[in-house]
Protein backbone atom coordinates (compact mmCIF):
# COMPACT_ATOMS: atom_id res chain seq x y z
CA UNK A 1 0.00 0.00 0.00
CA UNK A 2 1.23 3.39 -1.11
CA UNK A 3 0.94 6.71 0.27
CA UNK A 4 -1.85 8.24 -1.47
CA UNK A 5 -1.39 11.83 -0.03
CA UNK A 6 0.64 12.57 -3.48
CA UNK A 7 -2.97 12.76 -4.86
CA UNK A 8 -4.24 15.89 -2.94
CA UNK A 9 -5.84 15.99 0.59
CA UNK A 10 -9.75 16.48 0.95
CA UNK A 11 -10.39 19.96 2.86
CA UNK A 12 -10.92 18.41 6.04
CA UNK A 13 -7.95 17.08 6.21
CA UNK A 14 -6.01 19.56 4.96
CA UNK A 15 -7.78 21.87 7.66
CA UNK A 16 -6.83 19.39 10.26
CA UNK A 17 -3.37 19.72 9.10
CA UNK A 18 -3.12 23.56 9.10
CA UNK A 19 -4.37 23.52 12.74
CA UNK A 20 -1.99 21.15 13.72
CA UNK A 21 0.90 22.65 12.49
CA UNK A 22 -0.32 25.99 14.15
CA UNK A 23 -1.09 23.98 17.16
CA UNK A 24 2.44 23.67 17.61
CA UNK A 25 4.22 26.46 15.84
CA UNK A 26 2.45 29.22 17.46
CA UNK A 27 4.02 28.61 21.01
CA UNK A 28 7.23 27.93 19.34
CA UNK A 29 7.64 31.09 17.43
CA UNK A 30 6.79 32.78 21.05
CA UNK A 31 9.92 30.82 22.40
CA UNK A 32 12.33 32.00 19.46
CA UNK A 33 11.10 35.46 19.07
CA UNK A 34 12.24 35.85 23.17
CA UNK A 35 15.00 34.28 22.59
CA UNK A 36 16.22 36.56 19.82
CA UNK A 37 15.30 39.22 21.95
CA UNK A 38 18.04 37.69 24.52
CA UNK A 39 20.40 37.65 21.98
CA UNK A 40 20.79 40.76 20.32
CA UNK A 41 22.54 42.22 23.58
CA UNK A 42 25.36 39.79 22.82
CA UNK A 43 26.12 41.88 19.23
CA UNK A 44 25.51 45.29 20.58
CA UNK A 45 28.42 45.68 22.99
CA UNK B 1 -13.06 -2.60 27.41
CA UNK B 2 -13.59 0.37 25.77
CA UNK B 3 -10.67 2.42 27.07
CA UNK B 4 -8.21 -0.35 26.66
CA UNK B 5 -9.21 -0.34 22.69
CA UNK B 6 -9.60 3.22 22.76
CA UNK B 7 -5.55 3.03 23.21
CA UNK B 8 -4.86 0.25 21.56
CA UNK B 9 -2.62 0.07 18.26
CA UNK B 10 -4.97 -1.34 16.06
CA UNK B 11 -7.73 1.87 16.78
CA UNK B 12 -4.90 3.98 15.58
CA UNK B 13 -4.30 2.57 12.31
CA UNK B 14 -4.05 5.70 9.81
CA UNK B 15 -7.06 5.34 7.20
CA UNK B 16 -6.65 5.56 3.65
CA UNK B 17 -5.48 9.24 2.88
CA UNK B 18 -3.99 9.79 6.32
CA UNK B 19 -1.33 12.38 5.87
CA UNK B 20 1.93 11.72 7.25
CA UNK B 21 2.79 15.39 8.03
CA UNK B 22 0.33 15.32 10.89
CA UNK B 23 2.70 13.12 12.68
CA UNK B 24 5.07 15.30 13.15
CA UNK B 25 2.74 17.82 15.22
CA UNK B 26 1.74 15.40 17.06
CA UNK B 27 4.86 13.96 18.46
CA UNK B 28 6.04 18.19 18.69
CA UNK B 29 2.99 18.86 20.82
CA UNK B 30 4.76 16.09 23.76
CA UNK B 31 8.22 17.02 22.66
CA UNK B 32 7.61 20.82 23.12
CA UNK B 33 5.52 20.19 26.33
CA UNK B 34 8.33 17.88 28.09
CA UNK B 35 11.00 20.44 26.71
CA UNK B 36 10.30 22.40 29.55
CA UNK B 37 12.20 20.76 32.02
CA UNK B 38 14.75 22.87 31.07
CA UNK B 39 13.33 25.91 31.82
CA UNK B 40 13.32 24.63 36.10
CA UNK B 41 15.94 26.87 36.94
CA UNK B 42 13.20 29.99 36.83
CA UNK B 43 11.81 28.19 39.54
CA UNK B 44 14.30 27.89 41.73
CA UNK B 45 14.84 31.87 43.58
CA UNK B 46 11.28 31.80 43.96
CA UNK B 47 11.14 28.54 45.97
CA UNK B 48 14.17 30.05 47.53
CA UNK B 49 12.47 33.02 48.64
CA UNK B 50 9.51 31.58 50.08
CA UNK B 51 8.77 28.06 50.80
CA UNK B 52 12.44 27.34 51.34
CA UNK B 53 13.35 30.80 52.97
CA UNK B 54 16.13 30.48 55.34
CA UNK B 55 16.88 26.83 54.83
CA UNK B 56 20.63 26.88 54.50
CA UNK B 57 20.50 23.91 51.86
CA UNK B 58 18.01 25.99 49.50
CA UNK B 59 20.31 25.93 46.79
CA UNK B 60 20.70 21.96 46.74
CA UNK B 61 17.01 21.20 47.25
CA UNK B 62 15.55 23.94 44.66
CA UNK B 63 17.92 21.59 42.14
CA UNK B 64 16.55 18.03 43.27
CA UNK B 65 13.53 17.83 41.67
CA UNK B 66 15.28 18.74 37.95
CA UNK B 67 18.31 16.57 38.75
CA UNK B 68 15.71 13.23 39.92
CA UNK B 69 13.52 14.28 36.74
CA UNK B 70 16.58 14.15 34.17
CA UNK B 71 17.48 10.29 36.18
CA UNK B 72 13.92 9.64 36.03
CA UNK B 73 14.05 10.41 32.22
CA UNK B 74 16.89 7.98 31.62
CA UNK B 75 15.79 5.34 33.73
CA UNK B 76 11.81 5.05 32.51
CA UNK B 77 12.36 5.52 28.84
CA UNK B 78 15.24 2.28 29.81
CA UNK B 79 12.47 0.44 31.62
CA UNK B 80 9.05 1.40 30.00
CA UNK B 81 11.06 1.50 26.51
CA UNK B 82 9.68 -2.02 25.33
CA UNK B 83 6.19 -1.43 26.85
CA UNK B 84 5.88 1.62 24.85
CA UNK B 85 7.21 -0.18 21.08
CA UNK B 86 4.35 -3.41 21.81
CA UNK B 87 1.37 -0.90 23.62
CA UNK B 88 2.17 1.31 20.78
CA UNK B 89 2.42 5.53 21.01
CA UNK B 90 -1.65 7.04 21.98
CA UNK B 91 -0.76 4.77 24.95
CA UNK B 92 2.78 6.06 25.92
CA UNK B 93 1.88 9.46 24.92
CA UNK B 94 -1.65 9.46 27.20
CA UNK B 95 0.94 8.07 30.18
CA UNK B 96 3.23 11.04 29.33
CA UNK B 97 0.51 13.27 29.46
CA UNK B 98 -0.86 11.94 32.45
CA UNK B 99 2.41 11.95 34.78
CA UNK B 100 4.12 15.14 33.28
CA UNK B 101 0.48 17.10 34.32
CA UNK B 102 0.05 15.21 37.87
CA UNK B 103 3.91 16.69 38.50
CA UNK B 104 3.17 20.01 38.18
CA UNK B 105 -0.72 19.49 40.16
CA UNK B 106 0.95 17.43 43.12
CA UNK B 107 3.91 19.95 43.17
CA UNK B 108 1.01 22.50 43.62
CA UNK B 109 -0.63 21.39 46.36
CA UNK B 110 2.74 20.71 47.88
CA UNK B 111 3.67 24.54 47.57
CA UNK B 112 -0.13 24.86 48.82
CA UNK B 113 0.28 23.08 52.07
CA UNK B 114 4.11 24.04 52.61
CA UNK B 115 5.31 20.38 51.51
CA UNK B 116 8.65 20.77 49.76
CA UNK B 117 8.89 16.58 49.33
CA UNK B 118 5.74 17.20 47.11
CA UNK B 119 7.68 19.36 44.65
CA UNK B 120 10.38 16.64 44.56
CA UNK B 121 8.15 13.64 44.14
CA UNK B 122 5.51 15.52 42.04
CA UNK B 123 7.76 17.75 39.39
CA UNK B 124 10.77 15.13 40.03
CA UNK B 125 9.75 11.35 40.18
CA UNK B 126 6.12 10.98 38.76
CA UNK B 127 6.97 14.20 35.85
CA UNK B 128 10.51 12.54 35.57
CA UNK B 129 8.89 9.10 34.30
CA UNK B 130 6.74 11.40 32.22
CA UNK B 131 9.72 12.81 30.53
CA UNK B 132 11.36 9.65 30.10
CA UNK B 133 7.99 7.61 28.24
CA UNK B 134 7.24 11.19 26.44
CA UNK B 135 10.68 11.45 25.25
CA UNK B 136 10.75 8.05 23.20
CA UNK B 137 7.09 8.00 22.46
CA UNK B 138 7.27 9.38 19.13
CA UNK B 139 10.24 7.96 17.66
CA UNK B 140 9.46 4.61 16.18
CA UNK B 141 6.24 5.63 15.18
CA UNK B 142 8.39 8.90 12.84
CA UNK B 143 10.80 6.44 11.52
CA UNK B 144 7.88 4.55 10.41
CA UNK B 145 6.34 6.80 8.57
CA UNK B 146 9.36 8.51 7.36
CA UNK B 147 11.68 5.65 6.06
CA UNK B 148 13.07 7.97 3.71
CA UNK B 149 14.19 10.27 5.76
CA UNK B 150 14.08 9.51 9.36
CA UNK B 151 17.13 11.62 10.33
CA UNK B 152 14.69 14.70 9.46
CA UNK B 153 11.69 13.33 11.33
CA UNK B 154 13.16 12.38 14.72
CA UNK B 155 15.15 15.68 14.31
CA UNK B 156 11.83 17.58 14.23
CA UNK B 157 10.75 15.91 17.29
CA UNK B 158 13.78 16.17 19.28
CA UNK B 159 14.57 19.49 18.00
CA UNK B 160 11.06 20.41 20.24
CA UNK B 161 12.15 19.49 23.33
CA UNK B 162 14.95 21.66 22.66
CA UNK B 163 12.36 24.46 22.06
CA UNK B 164 10.34 23.40 25.00
CA UNK B 165 12.54 25.61 27.10
CA UNK B 166 12.21 28.20 24.84
CA UNK B 167 8.35 28.45 25.17
CA UNK B 168 8.20 27.65 29.09
CA UNK B 169 11.18 30.06 30.27
CA UNK B 170 9.38 33.48 29.28
CA UNK B 171 5.98 31.81 29.89
CA UNK B 172 6.29 30.58 33.41
CA UNK B 173 8.77 33.73 34.65
CA UNK B 174 5.57 36.20 33.57
CA UNK B 175 3.33 34.09 35.17
CA UNK B 176 5.49 33.93 38.55
CA UNK B 177 5.59 37.95 38.26
CA UNK B 178 1.58 38.45 37.60
CA UNK B 179 0.89 35.70 40.68
CA UNK B 180 3.22 37.44 43.08
CA UNK B 181 5.86 34.89 43.14
CA UNK B 182 8.35 37.21 42.75
CA UNK B 183 10.07 40.44 44.05
CA UNK B 184 10.32 41.44 47.96
CA UNK B 185 6.74 40.57 49.15
CA UNK B 186 7.08 37.00 47.24
CA UNK B 187 4.19 34.19 47.98
CA UNK B 188 4.85 30.89 47.79
CA UNK B 189 1.02 30.60 46.84
CA UNK B 190 1.87 32.54 43.39
CA UNK B 191 4.16 29.05 42.91
CA UNK B 192 1.15 27.07 43.54
CA UNK B 193 -0.92 29.12 41.15
CA UNK B 194 1.96 29.24 38.54
CA UNK B 195 2.49 24.81 38.71
CA UNK B 196 -1.24 24.49 38.54
CA UNK B 197 -1.73 26.58 35.24
CA UNK B 198 1.42 25.15 33.93
CA UNK B 199 -0.76 21.26 34.83
CA UNK B 200 -3.64 22.07 33.15
CA UNK B 201 -2.27 23.56 30.00
CA UNK B 202 0.40 21.36 29.50
CA UNK B 203 -2.23 18.29 29.45
CA UNK B 204 -4.29 20.16 27.05
CA UNK B 205 -1.54 21.30 24.59
CA UNK B 206 0.08 17.38 25.22
CA UNK B 207 -3.51 15.84 24.54
CA UNK B 208 -3.55 16.99 21.31
CA UNK B 209 -0.58 14.45 20.61
CA UNK B 210 -2.26 11.17 21.51
CA UNK B 211 -5.57 11.92 19.82
CA UNK B 212 -3.88 12.69 16.63
CA UNK B 213 -0.82 10.01 16.48
CA UNK B 214 -1.41 7.35 14.00
CA UNK B 215 0.68 4.42 12.99
CA UNK B 216 1.01 3.51 9.29
CA UNK B 217 -0.91 0.45 7.47
CA UNK B 218 1.06 -2.84 7.38
CA UNK B 219 2.85 -2.42 4.12
CA UNK B 220 2.52 1.10 3.92
CA UNK B 221 5.10 2.90 2.17
CA UNK B 222 5.39 6.61 1.05
CA UNK B 223 4.58 7.29 -2.57
CA UNK B 224 7.38 6.54 -4.94
CA UNK B 225 9.74 4.63 -2.27
CA UNK B 226 9.91 1.10 -2.03
CA UNK B 227 11.72 -0.85 0.78
CA UNK B 228 13.46 -3.37 -1.86
CA UNK B 229 14.88 -0.48 -4.08
CA UNK B 230 15.71 1.50 -2.08
CA UNK B 231 19.15 2.77 -1.44
CA UNK B 232 20.70 0.83 1.70
CA UNK B 233 23.97 2.34 3.36
CA UNK B 234 26.53 0.20 4.16
CA UNK B 235 25.41 0.02 7.96
CA UNK B 236 22.00 -0.50 7.21
CA UNK B 237 20.36 -4.11 8.34
CA UNK B 238 18.65 -6.34 6.96
CA UNK B 239 16.91 -7.64 9.36
CA UNK B 240 15.31 -6.68 12.63
CA UNK B 241 16.75 -6.91 16.56
CA UNK B 242 15.03 -7.20 19.48
CA UNK B 243 16.35 -4.98 22.53
CA UNK B 244 16.96 -7.57 24.87
CA UNK B 245 19.69 -8.60 21.66
CA UNK B 246 20.68 -5.33 20.95
CA UNK B 247 22.46 -4.91 24.07
CA UNK B 248 24.87 -7.58 23.74
CA UNK B 249 25.99 -6.37 20.69
CA UNK B 250 28.82 -4.01 20.24
CA UNK B 251 27.51 -1.96 18.09
CA UNK B 252 25.30 -0.50 20.92
CA UNK B 253 28.09 -0.26 23.81
CA UNK B 254 30.09 1.21 21.09
CA UNK B 255 27.12 3.96 20.21
CA UNK B 256 26.48 4.98 23.48
CA UNK B 257 30.15 5.81 24.49
CA UNK B 258 29.58 7.57 21.14
CA UNK B 259 26.47 9.59 22.42
CA UNK B 260 27.99 9.76 26.00
CA UNK B 261 30.94 11.60 25.15
CA UNK B 262 29.32 13.78 22.57
CA UNK B 263 26.79 15.09 25.36
CA UNK B 264 29.65 15.72 27.67
CA UNK B 265 31.52 17.47 25.60
CA UNK B 266 28.28 19.70 25.12
CA UNK B 267 27.17 20.04 28.22
CA UNK B 268 30.18 21.09 29.83
CA UNK B 269 29.65 23.98 28.28
CA UNK B 270 26.03 24.48 28.12
CA UNK B 271 25.88 23.90 32.03
CA UNK B 272 28.39 26.82 32.40
CA UNK B 273 27.88 28.58 29.76
CA UNK B 274 27.17 32.59 31.38
CA UNK B 275 30.37 32.36 33.60
CA UNK B 276 32.62 30.76 31.18
CA UNK B 277 31.74 33.56 28.90
CA UNK B 278 32.33 36.43 31.35
CA UNK B 279 35.60 34.71 32.56
CA UNK B 280 36.97 34.85 28.98
CA UNK B 281 35.67 38.50 27.68
CA UNK B 282 35.42 40.42 31.37
CA UNK B 283 37.59 43.42 30.99
CA UNK B 284 36.28 43.75 27.20
CA UNK B 285 32.89 46.00 27.98
CA UNK B 286 31.46 47.37 31.90
CA UNK B 287 31.00 44.54 34.15
CA UNK B 288 27.12 45.25 33.17
CA UNK B 289 27.29 44.58 29.61
CA UNK B 290 29.16 41.55 30.00
CA UNK B 291 26.47 40.46 32.32
CA UNK B 292 23.74 41.14 29.81
CA UNK B 293 25.91 39.88 26.85
CA UNK B 294 26.35 36.50 28.94
CA UNK B 295 22.51 36.13 29.07
CA UNK B 296 22.81 36.41 25.37
CA UNK B 297 25.65 34.44 24.78
CA UNK B 298 23.25 31.36 26.74
CA UNK B 299 20.33 31.96 24.72
CA UNK B 300 22.45 32.03 21.45
CA UNK B 301 23.89 28.45 22.46
CA UNK B 302 19.97 27.22 22.66
CA UNK B 303 18.99 28.11 19.52
CA UNK B 304 22.53 26.49 18.07
CA UNK B 305 21.60 23.06 20.46
CA UNK B 306 17.71 23.48 18.65
CA UNK B 307 18.62 24.39 14.99
CA UNK B 308 21.45 21.80 15.14
CA UNK B 309 18.78 18.77 15.89
CA UNK B 310 17.21 19.67 13.01
CA UNK B 311 19.90 20.59 9.89
CA UNK B 312 21.96 18.04 10.60
CA UNK B 313 20.06 15.20 11.45
CA UNK B 314 18.27 16.25 8.51
CA UNK B 315 22.02 16.16 6.89
CA UNK B 316 22.46 12.60 8.13
CA UNK B 317 19.41 11.09 5.71
CA UNK B 318 22.29 12.30 2.78
CA UNK B 319 25.69 11.94 4.27
CA UNK B 320 24.47 8.97 6.49
CA UNK B 321 24.82 8.13 9.83
CA UNK B 322 28.16 7.31 10.08
CA UNK B 323 29.89 10.03 8.46
CA UNK B 324 27.28 12.68 10.32
CA UNK B 325 28.77 11.30 13.20
CA UNK B 326 32.45 11.64 12.05
CA UNK B 327 31.59 15.18 11.84
CA UNK B 328 30.20 15.81 15.10
CA UNK B 329 32.36 14.27 16.91
CA UNK B 330 36.12 14.87 14.70
CA UNK B 331 35.09 18.49 13.61
CA UNK B 332 33.77 18.94 17.42
CA UNK B 333 37.70 17.91 18.93
CA UNK B 334 39.06 20.51 16.28
CA UNK B 335 36.79 23.60 17.17
CA UNK B 336 37.68 22.63 21.11
CA UNK B 337 41.16 23.16 20.45
CA UNK B 338 40.48 26.47 18.53
CA UNK B 339 39.22 27.51 21.50
CA UNK B 340 41.66 26.61 23.60
CA UNK B 341 44.44 28.20 20.69
CA UNK B 342 42.78 31.61 20.23
CA UNK B 343 41.29 31.85 23.84
CA UNK B 344 39.90 35.12 23.70
CA UNK B 345 41.51 36.79 21.08
CA UNK B 346 38.72 36.83 18.54
CA UNK B 347 34.87 37.22 20.04
CA UNK B 348 33.39 36.11 16.22
CA UNK B 349 35.83 32.57 16.62
CA UNK B 350 34.73 32.19 20.23
CA UNK B 351 30.92 32.77 19.61
CA UNK B 352 30.94 30.41 16.24
CA UNK B 353 33.37 27.62 17.87
CA UNK B 354 31.07 27.45 20.73
CA UNK B 355 27.76 27.56 18.37
CA UNK B 356 28.95 24.68 16.20
CA UNK B 357 30.06 22.73 19.14
CA UNK B 358 26.37 23.24 20.43
CA UNK B 359 24.73 22.13 17.02
CA UNK B 360 26.81 19.16 17.24
CA UNK B 361 25.42 18.24 20.69
CA UNK B 362 21.91 18.60 19.81
CA UNK B 363 22.23 16.76 16.55
CA UNK B 364 23.79 14.00 17.94
CA UNK B 365 20.87 13.48 20.51
CA UNK B 366 18.55 13.50 16.80
CA UNK B 367 20.67 11.27 14.94
CA UNK B 368 20.42 8.44 17.29
CA UNK B 369 17.52 6.90 16.25
CA UNK B 370 17.91 7.13 13.09
CA UNK B 371 21.19 5.39 13.59
CA UNK B 372 19.88 3.13 15.72
CA UNK B 373 16.83 1.96 13.17
CA UNK B 374 19.80 1.94 10.57
CA UNK B 375 21.43 -0.62 12.72
CA UNK B 376 18.55 -2.69 14.59
CA UNK B 377 15.66 -2.27 12.20
CA UNK B 378 12.77 -0.82 13.31
CA UNK B 379 11.16 -3.55 15.10
CA UNK B 380 12.28 -2.41 18.84
CA UNK B 381 13.54 0.71 17.86
CA UNK B 382 12.10 2.97 20.80
CA UNK B 383 12.95 0.29 23.37
CA UNK B 384 16.60 0.31 22.35
CA UNK B 385 16.71 4.52 22.33
CA UNK B 386 14.88 4.12 25.80
CA UNK B 387 18.22 1.77 26.69
CA UNK B 388 20.42 4.00 25.50
CA UNK B 389 19.30 7.47 26.57
CA UNK B 390 21.23 5.92 29.84
CA UNK B 391 24.22 7.42 28.39
CA UNK B 392 22.66 10.80 28.68
CA UNK B 393 22.07 10.31 32.36
CA UNK B 394 26.16 9.66 32.81
CA UNK B 395 26.96 12.09 30.97
CA UNK B 396 24.39 15.07 32.67
CA UNK B 397 26.78 14.20 35.63
CA UNK B 398 29.89 13.90 33.74
CA UNK B 399 30.30 17.15 32.03
CA UNK B 400 29.57 20.01 34.34
CA UNK B 401 31.42 17.92 37.28
CA UNK B 402 34.36 17.72 34.57
CA UNK B 403 34.18 21.88 33.64
CA UNK B 404 33.32 23.31 37.14
CA UNK B 405 35.74 21.52 39.53
CA UNK B 406 38.67 21.87 36.94
CA UNK B 407 37.24 25.82 37.19
CA UNK B 408 37.22 25.62 40.69
CA UNK B 409 40.67 24.23 41.02
CA UNK B 410 42.32 26.47 38.61
CA UNK B 411 40.69 29.48 40.39
CA UNK B 412 41.93 28.02 43.70
CA UNK B 413 45.09 28.00 42.05
CA UNK B 414 45.04 31.66 40.92
CA UNK B 415 44.09 31.48 37.63
CA UNK B 416 41.93 33.64 35.84
CA UNK B 417 40.29 34.02 32.55
CA UNK B 418 40.31 31.25 29.41
CA UNK B 419 42.83 29.46 31.93
CA UNK B 420 40.22 28.65 33.82
CA UNK B 421 39.58 26.06 31.16
CA UNK B 422 42.16 24.82 28.75
CA UNK B 423 42.25 21.87 30.69
CA UNK B 424 38.82 20.98 30.21
CA UNK B 425 38.95 21.88 26.78
CA UNK B 426 41.93 19.29 26.38
CA UNK B 427 39.57 17.00 27.90
CA UNK B 428 37.36 17.23 25.93
CA UNK B 429 39.01 16.82 23.05
CA UNK B 430 40.44 13.46 24.11
CA UNK B 431 36.62 12.29 25.16
CA UNK B 432 35.66 12.87 21.61
CA UNK B 433 38.24 11.29 19.80
CA UNK B 434 37.66 8.48 21.85
CA UNK B 435 33.90 8.74 20.54
CA UNK B 436 35.18 9.50 17.12
CA UNK B 437 37.05 5.61 17.23
CA UNK B 438 33.86 4.32 18.69
CA UNK B 439 31.79 5.75 15.64
CA UNK B 440 34.99 4.29 13.26
CA UNK B 441 34.40 0.81 15.06
CA UNK B 442 30.76 0.18 14.17
CA UNK B 443 30.37 -2.44 11.96
CA UNK B 444 26.63 -3.97 10.75
CA UNK B 445 24.91 -6.17 13.29
CA UNK B 446 25.99 -9.64 12.85
CA UNK B 447 22.52 -11.73 11.12
CA UNK B 448 22.78 -13.84 14.44
CA UNK B 449 21.09 -11.35 16.49
CA UNK B 450 18.63 -10.45 13.62
CA UNK B 451 14.69 -12.15 14.80
CA UNK B 452 13.41 -15.16 12.76
CA UNK B 453 11.01 -13.40 10.52
CA UNK B 454 8.41 -16.33 11.51
CA UNK B 455 8.89 -14.63 15.20
CA UNK B 456 8.85 -11.25 14.10
CA UNK B 457 5.76 -11.56 11.60
CA UNK B 458 3.71 -14.13 14.70
CA UNK B 459 4.61 -10.79 17.01
CA UNK B 460 3.43 -8.31 15.02
CA UNK B 461 0.12 -9.79 14.50
CA UNK B 462 -0.50 -10.22 18.33
CA UNK B 463 -0.02 -6.62 18.66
Amino acid sequence: MSDTTSTGLSPARLVLTVIAWLWVLVPFLYGVWQLLIKVVPLFSG
Amino acid sequence: MATAGFLERERIVAPPGWSRWLIPPAALSIHLAIGEAYAWSVFKIPLGNTLLKGNEYAGTLTALPFTLGIVMLGVSAALFGTAVDHRGPRWAMLVATCCFSAGFLISALGVAIGQYWMVILGYGFVGGIGLGIGYISPVSTLIKWFPDRPGMATGIAIMGFGGGALIASPWSTSMLTAFGATGPNAQASGIAKTFLVHGIVYAAFMSMGWLLIRVPAPGWHPAGWDSTTAHKRPLESKGNVSARNAIKTPQFWFLWVVLCFNVTAGIGILERAAPLYQDFFRGSSPAQAVATAAAGFVAILSLANMLGRIIWSSTSDVIGRKNAYRMYLGVGALLYLVLDLVENASKAVFLICAMLILSFYGAGFATVPAYLRDLFGTYEVGAIHGRLLTAWSLAGVLGPLIVNFIADRQKAAGLSGPALYGLSFRIMIGLLVIGFICNELIKPVDAKFHEPSEDLASARRAE
